[in-house]
């Protein structure tokens, strides 16, 4: 629906782009402002949320509508719910964070600074030539003629490109010109997945996953572990499920 | 009213301002990746812009690998918040420095 509501503004004259702009992007910056802010990191994550989501919209506005749809699918769906499945995980122990004094004196309004510094030399370089009217898109052929400044930051706009559609446009080159980097980041989300498996394993021992402890325990190992709990208990050791027991305190004491 | 393409990269360098500022400032691990996300996310726009101010669409199929990068980046960053807390009890970043002499 996200998709249909912007390509409408789009068909429009670009009035509607602006007032989509304006709106969407306050509620993007907002939502920005709020993951920093705010305290509770489910909270972060919930405005982080509605972030993907206007820059989905961004997208569809842009006439790229695959990738809005690839932006609300992975990053809005799949990433998302990874991160609140990490944060139910670990619990939610991030009150705090904002209160508690910074290892570094000053950390706060020095990033504060470098932010706007950062800021203020990405708007000069990166956004500071496309900013006059001639730049909208897609540029008029009067506009973009006007001066040779105004040819160089004009807006081809993506009409001719997205002719067969964007989504066609955007295979094409996939599976044409970009087919190896495609084949290597399918290697590369295979080695992710297979990263994430070890690293999530619990480094348990074997034998805590088993129900009956015996199973796979042999007699020598059963002696050898007995004798130090035997001591202090001082039961009998050679009696069986004495030692089941004993192990089964041993291994909880580890936990 | 018109919306020149630089209104775009306007906003994404603000959003990507706001992450690296979000990135120095807090100290939640988690809150720092999300940070993180978000300057990712800032670099796809300007790139989906330059697509539409050049005309082609190599921008977006570079936007579209980010994105698949950013999946498995996630999807190991988080297996190793999930190992540190199991380490540490803590998702403090201050708290990671068992390599401090």
């Amino acid at each position: 629906m996200v998709v249909v509501l912007a390509q409408a503004a789009v068909n429009e004259p670009s009035n509607a782009e602006f007032f989509v702009f304006i709106v969407i992007g306050a509620i993007s910056l907002g939502s920005a402002l709020c993951v920093v802010v705010l305290r509770n990191a489910v909270h972060g994550a919930l405005m982080l949320v509605v972030n993907f989501f206007t820059i989905a919209v961004f997208y569809a506005v842009m006439e790229a509508q695959f990738l809005a749809t690839v932006q609300v699918i992975v990053y809005a769906g799949a990433i998302m719910v990874l991160f609140l499945f990490v944060i139910m995980l670990v619990g939610v122990d991030s009150e705090q964070d904002l209160r508690a004094n910074p290892a570094i004196p000053a950390q706060r309004p020095a990033a504060a600074v470098l932010g706007l510094v950062l800021f203020a030399a990405l708007a000069i370089s990166v956004a500071g030539p496309y900013l006059q009217r001639s730049s909208a898109c897609p540029s008029t052929e009067a506009a973009a003629a006007a001066t040779d400044a105004a040819a160089l930051t004009s807006c081809v706009g993506l009409a001719a490109a997205n002719e067969q559609g964007n989504t066609q446009g955007v295979g094409a080159l996939l599976f044409g010109e970009y087919v190896w980097p495609f084949e290597v980041t399918s290697v590369l989300l295979v080695i992710a997945a297979l990263g994430a498996m070890v690293l999530g394993r619990k480094d348990e021992p074997l034998i805590d996953r088993v129900d009956d402890p015996l199973v796979l325990r042999d007699p020598q190992e059963q002696t050898s572990e007995a004798e130090p709990v035997s001591g202090p208990a001082g039961g009998a050791a050679d009696d069986h499920a004495d030692t089941v027991g004993a192990y089964r305190a041993d291994a909880s004491e580890e936990v | 009213m018109v919306v020149p393409a630089g209104y775009y990269l306007l906003l994404a360098a603000a959003l990507f301002s706001i992450g690296v500022v979000g990135v120095l400032v807090r100290r939640n691990i988690i809150v720092m990746f999300m940070c993180i996300e978000l300057m990712l996310n800032s670099v796809n726009l300007t790139l989906v812009t330059f697509s539409r101010i050049n005309g082609n669409l190599e921008g977006q199929v570079l936007s579209f690998f980010v994105m698949v990068v950013a999946a498995a980046e996630v999807t190991v960053g988080l297996a190793l918040i999930v190992n540190l807390f199991r380490l540490k009890a803590s998702t403090d970043a201050d708290e990671v420095d068992s390599l401090r002499s």
